[in-house]
């Protein structure tokens, strides 16, 4: 029982240089706030480039809940289950 | 029948050229020192990067700037090099056009049109920041570009990439309009149809620019693609001859272009280059996609992104990466911001093209009807100078543009039938 966490390569270095990481579930009563803290437990650098100091999303990266910007569908109060992928992308691109 | 070789797509062998030097880079939100680099974000806080101006560079005169060739790089100073470019060298310097009927009708003193409708070579404002991003993919060695892309940019990487030689993967929304695609495709690059929207190429491509060893245009190269868009300012002050107009009205897409006029204007301000005051920034949005209007007009900490809902797909950006320093340029400059529906987008292009005889694209259509609606509102004044940036050609967009348009009368070849037409209009 677990989510993927896809991490781009800038952030790669905070996290042992690791790109994917599987963080366990329980199955209920799981989000992607609880899966990103979990994240930053394990490697404490990446908690101040996921989390704002006001417990909000940073602003420099957008994350994805299987290809949905979490934005639209709860932040970090959506749910997620077994088998998710959530994907951390540098936020600043195109235009 | 003479038979001329295809490679499509373009895998050509590269020319090998001496590049310019970019400059180095520094982060616009901790202030950290960068090299010249392939990257567009901070290592350290994920900010966004900016060229690193060196301050007691020599600055040209106003006599000298006008000695030189007509094109981006006559303001090279201001461009995120040292040395000549070796590619696009020729892009640039579109026509500013007055139009004396759009300020009757406007209520101002003077309208100029800055018509990159016109750009070469395809058409459309991105030829500029193509030309400063294909540079710098050169002195970087990538000898692959791309680009996200809403159709223009597209259209641009495809046009230059070609001229240079270079292979070039193109990733666009799938639905996109025919001609942007054909107008892409022509050029042999590697043209992608992405299922989704233009937000969702542009994560894909954040995703391809860790993944390959491309230039993507507006995602590594980001921070010398942006510079490009300085020079439509710098040619606006240097056609008016040397001075501000009151007021600009822009598109806005990803927020990039109004921040860089803003710039643009200030540093030649800074330079003791223009007389008086920089311009007012007006950004205009479909209101099917506005989220920089929304937040230019509320006091929201950060952008809520939107789901694109409009006919004007060069603006469809839902997330836009540059709406915070949009909104500095906007209201720093007691400027505004204005969301026009897509029933009056159409008018606003029949109306520059009755108006000026240009064609302009949806973009341009939004940005015609935004300056109607800001005179109305009253932030538009008698006393006002004011530019309107058409940054893209009619000819991509014919559907949007026939919305309204009645059709011509088809009628034998014989003068009895003109003459019959002629009488009707009497």
């Amino acid at each position: 029982m677990a989510v993927s966490i896809y991490l781009p390569a800038i952030l790669a270095p905070l996290a042992d240089d690791e790109r994917v990481i599987e963080i366990a579930v329980l199955g209920f009563q799981d989000t992607v706030g609880s899966a990103v803290r979990s994240l930053t437990e394990r490697y404490p650098g990446l908690a101040p480039r996921l989390v704002d100091e006001r417990g909000d999303q940073y602003p420099f990266v957008a994350i994805y809940l299987n290809d949905e910007d979490i934005r639209f569908v709860g932040g970090f109060d959506t749910a997620v289950r077994d088998g998710d992928e959530l994907s951390i992308v540098p936020a600043v691109a195109g235009g | 029948m003479t038979t001329i070789p295809s490679v499509l797509p373009n895998d050509a062998p590269v020319r090998i050229v001496r590049a310019p030097e970019p400059l180095p880079l520094y982060c616009t939100r901790c202030a950290a020192d960068v090299g010249a680099s392939a990257q567009a974000l901070c290592s350290t806080c994920l900010g966004p990067l900016q060229p690193q101006y060196d301050t007691a560079r020599p600055l040209p005169s106003r006599r000298e700037l006008r000695s030189r060739a007509r094109s981006i790089w006559r303001y090279s100073e201001w461009l995120p090099f040292r040395g000549a470019p070796v590619l696009a060298q020729q892009v640039g310097f579109t026509p500013l056009l007055e139009a004396p009927q759009l300020a009757h009708e406007l209520g101002v003193a003077r309208v100029w049109v800055k018509n990159d409708a016109v750009s070469f070579p395809s058409l459309s404002f991105k030829d500029r920041v193509v030309a400063t991003a294909l540079n710098a993919a050169q002195a970087f060695g990538l000898t692959t570009v791309g680009c996200a892309s809403t159709g223009n940019l597209a259209n641009a990487v495809a046009a230059a990439a070609a001229a240079a030689g270079l292979p070039a993967w193109i990733f666009i929304p799938a639905d996109l309009e025919v001609a942007k695609v054909v107008g892409t495709s022509v050029y042999g690059p590697h043209l992608v149809r992405v299922r989704g929207t233009y937000d969702d190429v542009n994560r894909l491509c954040a995703q391809l620019a860790d993944r390959f060893d491309w230039g993507i245009v507006n995602v590594n190269l980001r921070a010398y693609y942006g510079e490009g868009s300085k020079t439509m300012g710098f040619e606006i002050v240097d056609q008016l001859d040397w001075r501000f107009p009151s007021a600009v009205i822009a598109p806005m897409a990803g927020g990039s272009l109004v921040t860089k006029l803003h710039k643009a204007f200030s540093e030649f301000a800074a330079a003791g280059l223009a007389h008086g005051s920089v311009p007012r920034i007006y950004g205009a949005q479909a209101s099917g996609c506005a989220p920089i209007v929304r937040f230019v007009q509320s006091n929201a900490r950060a952008v809520t992104p939107e789901r694109p809902q409009t006919i004007v797909r060069s603006l469809a950006i839902g997330n836009p990466a540059d709406a915070p320093t949009a909104r500095d340029a906007i209201l720093g400059t007691n400027g505004w911001a204005h969301a026009v529906d897509d029933q009056d987008v159409a008018i606003g292009i029949r109306r520059l093209a009755e108006a000026t005889g240009i064609f302009t694209e949806t973009a341009g259509g939004v940005t015609v009807a935004a300056a109607y609606a800001l005179a109305q509102q009253g932030r538009l004044t008698p006393d006002d100078e004011v530019v309107l940036c058409i940054t893209g050609n009619g000819l991509k967009t014919i559907d949007a543009a026939a919305q309204g348009i009645s059709e011509a009368p088809e009628i034998p070849a014989r003068l009895s039938a003109v003459e019959a037409l002629v009488a009707a209009t009497v």
